[in-house]
């Protein structure tokens, strides 16, 4: 995006004034939707001002090129979104196949009838979960890759272990960055948190660089108050921090150098305190448990505003280590998820950014076939992922393995594709970059078609 | 054999640094109590404390209505964190917040604040004590029956949760050479069955706790090589046991209190120690005494640890239940761990936690923050006293104090208005104590 100098001059400012003001400029074929879009007018106002005064912070710290987000958007970055299905997905729910007998045997009391769900209609040996109805219409619409069978070799059946390998790309307990932290290491900028973004509140490992920033962030407010300070003292004390976090050359003085600049990157959504910063063009679910449908409503917000993304992650809706009564909580938490995703791709699409966009949604492991005694399923190996987004190209990786001959020693699915080969292809097809130098032994796994 | 222990001179910077990472920070002239006391006279203060007492004022809500924390959103965090601020024996609080990690539970799935307490308590109780005696109360407790699935967990119909996450997450670790296997795995869940318990309707939560033995599987079980008629006892003494426990133990609880890993004959001879008895008491004490505390680097105080020590310094009580979200954008929501691996404790600091630290100080000095039109000194040096000292006086190195400094004359100097000149002093005081809580500095300790 350093490339974009001349971007520059289309400063924040300017570009909102217009879009606030009575007359709208007219938007070029081809261009994204102007940046701030459903943004309200009160919005757009603070939002000027907190401008004035973000430049003013910006010239004493020494900080540069506010106007990247304006660039980059300009140049149509890609954008990587991760979702975790936390607690181990049961593939043999998600895609079920009903008919088989083996299926009717393992899972007396959590088998689904072919009635429940639709044919999936690439292997017809299997049905869709029904909370997953709203992934099987954007699956008919060929956004969607279904990976069946997605795990390792060697599988290990701990959380936090499969989780790991998950994160960081590689079977190695010892890697401390994630595959996605080393991609952003190696293309990102050092001004920029919001290259790698995660959304739950606390950096997701995934995203754990070493020399790049990344930012974690709970809802689009990133506004920082202190009682009873305003004006130039105000200033300055974000100055001081400034000063005094580069002065310390620790860690924490780091994080407080990374946060002044987010509060920078993130004054479009400083908001007024009383309407939300943003509006979104389509309804996304309701939900007092989770507040993954916002989060992706907020995700879209910020790629329409501009702001420099690259690489997010979030965790979905739910929690899936369903070792207990499985069916009623799973189907809900599959249910808010999947109809939270369908919302995020109407979203984009509404926005016209659904090419700058694609969805990996992944799991730690898949659950073991036999149910348990409890209504539920113990920890598993090969699970069920998806790519979602306008540019996937819509065809499953690997097959189901069914139950007869798919099944390893421990009862579990066997893999019919490795998460490395899908971190590879899309490093490659996504982001045109080089696997090898972010994946160890990247030319070991098979690649496959992923875009299109 | 002989356990390295620090002789450099333990001063009031040490002492400080004691009351961080054995507890909750200084109370006003603690640290000066503290360091009078020297290293084994400050240590076996918190290792070998007399009877607590709760000091301060009574915790309330915002209404001013006392705690209720079995029932009030919220009250069990408060109530909690309260003990933390009022305590006269921090290391007790902190060995259960550390317990609480460990053995991470949460009220997500437990969905009862009374039996999350009752397991605080149990956490309490033990808190020093012997770790073959707590993990057999764990094993039974309830709320950990309801979070591991325990009371689900019957012959004939075995439950692998509790079983796999004793081994991998409580006792041994995963995935090291020696370890257990996924056959031991399966084993240990046909050990562990004949917990059950009882919905009940009016209480809205499962209740009768208990043993079962007709749900219990008695066949022979075959665990890290060993055959025999297992049950829960045999299978917590297994793993006690087990060649990796001492170093999975001592390594865990060493991570608490130093941020580097230790070296192999101070890991050595901690096990030893240990492994003789399994008594906890003695493995802190010989840790807080270690070099590595005073010399090694600065660690990341824990979210809550911040929060309570904040109240301390400040002599605040609980009075809102503000907490019970800061403690969330921080990063700990006490009872409600991420997972059942507890907190990340290496990863407390990112920008969305580090805005809610800045929250939280926020928040603590809300309620003596000083108006535009309140008295304070309008000299820089009188200022940054008088801020620095109702911030409860931390250290703050060198540097940054010499840049507090510059903050405060810089920010005077912006005063050209009258009504600037005028209104500026409170305002930079504000500023001022701020700034001291969220720096490097005061982040760790």
């Amino acid at each position: 995006m350093s490339d974009c100098r001349s971007c520059a001059d289309f400063s924040r400012s300017q570009l909102l004034r217009a879009a606030a003001g009575a007359g709208l400029p007219a938007v070029e074929p081809g261009m994204p939707t102007p940046a701030g879009t459903g943004l309200t007018r009160r919005a757009f106002v603070s939002r000027a001002a907190g401008l004035a005064l973000a430049v003013y912070g910006v010239d004493k710290l020494g900080f540069t090129a506010l106007d990247d987000g304006i660039a980059h958007a300009a140049t149509g970055g890609r954008v990587l979104v991760s979702v975790f299905l936390q607690g181990g997905a049961d593939a043999l729910s998600l895609l079920y196949p009903a008919d088989d007998a083996t299926y009717l045997k393992l899972r007396p009391q959590l088998a689904l009838p072919a009635s429940a769900g639709p044919f999936f209609a690439e292997d017809t040996r299997l049905h869709w979960h029904p909370s997953l109805a709203p992934i099987a219409t954007l699956h008919g619409e060929g956004k969607v890759a279904v990976l069946p069978s997605i795990g390792y070799d060697h599988p290990d059946q701990s959380h936090f272990t499969s989780r790991h390998y998950w994160e960081v790309g590689a079977t190695d307990p010892r890697l401390l960055t994630g595959w996605l932290g080393r991609y952003l290491d190696a293309v990102g900028t050092g001004d920029n948190p919001l290259q790698g973004l995660s959304l739950d509140g606390s950096l997701s490992p995934t995203l754990a660089t070493t020399k790049v920033p990344v930012a974690a962030i709970d809802g689009t407010n990133y506004g920082f108050w202190t009682q009873n300070v305003w004006g130039k003292p105000e200033d300055r004390l974000y100055e001081s921090l400034a000063a005094i976090g580069t002065a310390s050359k620790s860690a924490a003085g780091d994080i407080a150098l990374q946060s002044l600049r987010l509060r920078e990157q993130m004054l479009p959504f400083a908001g007024d305190g009383n309407t939300p910063p943003f509006k979104s063009p389509v309804a996304y679910p309701q939900s007092g448990d989770s507040q993954f449908p916002q989060q992706l409503a907020g995700l879209a917000a910020m790629l329409a505003a501009g702001l420099p993304l690259t690489c997010v992650a979030v965790e979905a809706a739910g929690s899936y280590d369903t070792h207990s009564d499985q069916a009623t909580g799973f189907a809900t938490d599959v249910a808010l998820t999947a109809s939270s995703l369908l919302a995020f791709q109407r979203d984009l699409e509404a926005r016209g950014l659904q090419d700058r966009v694609v969805v990996h949604v992944w799991s730690e492991f898949g659950r073991r076939a036999e149910e348990n005694g409890s209504a539920g399923t113990d920890h598993g190996a090969a699970g069920t992922g998806f790519l979602i987004g306008s540019r996937v190209n819509g065809q499953q990786v690997g097959e189901f393995p069914g139950l007869t001959t798919g099944l390893d020693v421990d009862g579990n699915l066997v893999p019919t594709s490795d998460f490395r080969g899908v971190y590879a292809s899309l490093l490659e097809q996504w982001f045109d970059f080089d696997a090898s130098q972010v994946l160890p032994n990247a030319s070991s796994f098979a690649r496959t078609k992923l875009i299109r | 054999m002989g356990i390295p222990v620090f002789r450099g001179t333990f001063g009031p910077a040490q002492a400080e640094r004691l009351l961080w990472r054995a507890g909750f920070g200084p109370r006003r002239g603690d640290v000066a109590r503290t360091a009078k006391l020297g290293l084994a006279g400050a240590v076996r203060s918190l290792t070998r404390p007399g009877t607590e007492t709760l000091v301060g004022p009574e915790p309330h809500d915002e209404k001013g209505n006392p705690l209720a924390p079995f029932d009030a959103w919220g009250h069990d965090h408060l109530w909690w964190l309260d003990r933390m601020v009022r305590t006269t024996t921090p290391l007790v609080e902190r060995m259960t917040l550390i317990w609480h990690d460990w053995f991470a539970t949460s009220n997500d799935q437990v969905g009862s604040q009374e039996l999350m307490i009752d397991q605080n308590n149990l956490f309490r109780s033990k808190a020093l004590g012997n770790f073959s005696d707590l993990l057999l109360s764990v094993t039974q407790d309830p709320a950990m029956l309801i979070w591991l699935n325990g009371i689900e967990n019957r012959k004939g119909a075995p439950n692998e949760n509790y079983g796999r996450e004793l081994m991998e997450l409580f006792t041994l670790g995963a995935d090291r050479p020696g370890g257990y296997t996924e056959d031991d795995v399966r084993e240990q869940a046909r050990s562990f069955t004949g917990f059950r318990a009882d919905w009940s309707d009016s209480l809205g939560r499962y209740t009768n706790f208990r043993f079962d033995p007709k749900r219990h599987d008695t066949g022979t079980k075959t665990v890290f090589g060993k055959t025999g008629t297992f049950d829960y006892t045999d299978s917590c003494k297994l793993v006690l046991q087990h060649p990796n426990h001492a170093s999975f133990f001592v390594g865990k609880l060493w991570s608490y209190f130093v941020p580097a890993a230790p070296d192999t004959a101070t890991m050595n001879a901690l096990c030893a120690m240990y492994a003789a008895s399994y008594e906890v008491q003695p493995v802190v004490e010989a840790i807080l005494m270690h070099p590595a505390v005073y010399t090694g680097p600065a660690m990341v105080k824990p979210p809550v640890v911040y929060n309570a020590g904040l109240l301390r310094a400040l002599g605040r009580g609980i009075d809102t239940s503000d907490w019970v979200w800061l403690g969330d954008e921080a990063g700990q929501r006490l009872f409600y761990p991420p997972n059942v691996a507890g907190w990340d404790d290496t990863r407390w600091l990112d920008t969305a936690t580090f805005r809610g630290r800045w929250d939280i100080a926020n928040y603590a000095f809300m309620t003596t923050s000083r108006s535009e039109k309140a008295r304070v000194p309008r000299t820089a040096a009188k200022l940054y006293a008088a801020a620095l000292a109702s911030s409860g006086s931390p250290h703050v190195s060198a540097g940054t104090d010499k840049l507090l400094r510059a903050y405060v004359s810089a920010a005077l100097a912006d005063a050209k208005e009258t009504w600037e000149q005028e209104q500026y002093p409170p305002l930079i005081f504000n500023a001022l104590r701020q700034l001291v809580a969220v720096t490097p500095d005061f982040q760790t300790s």
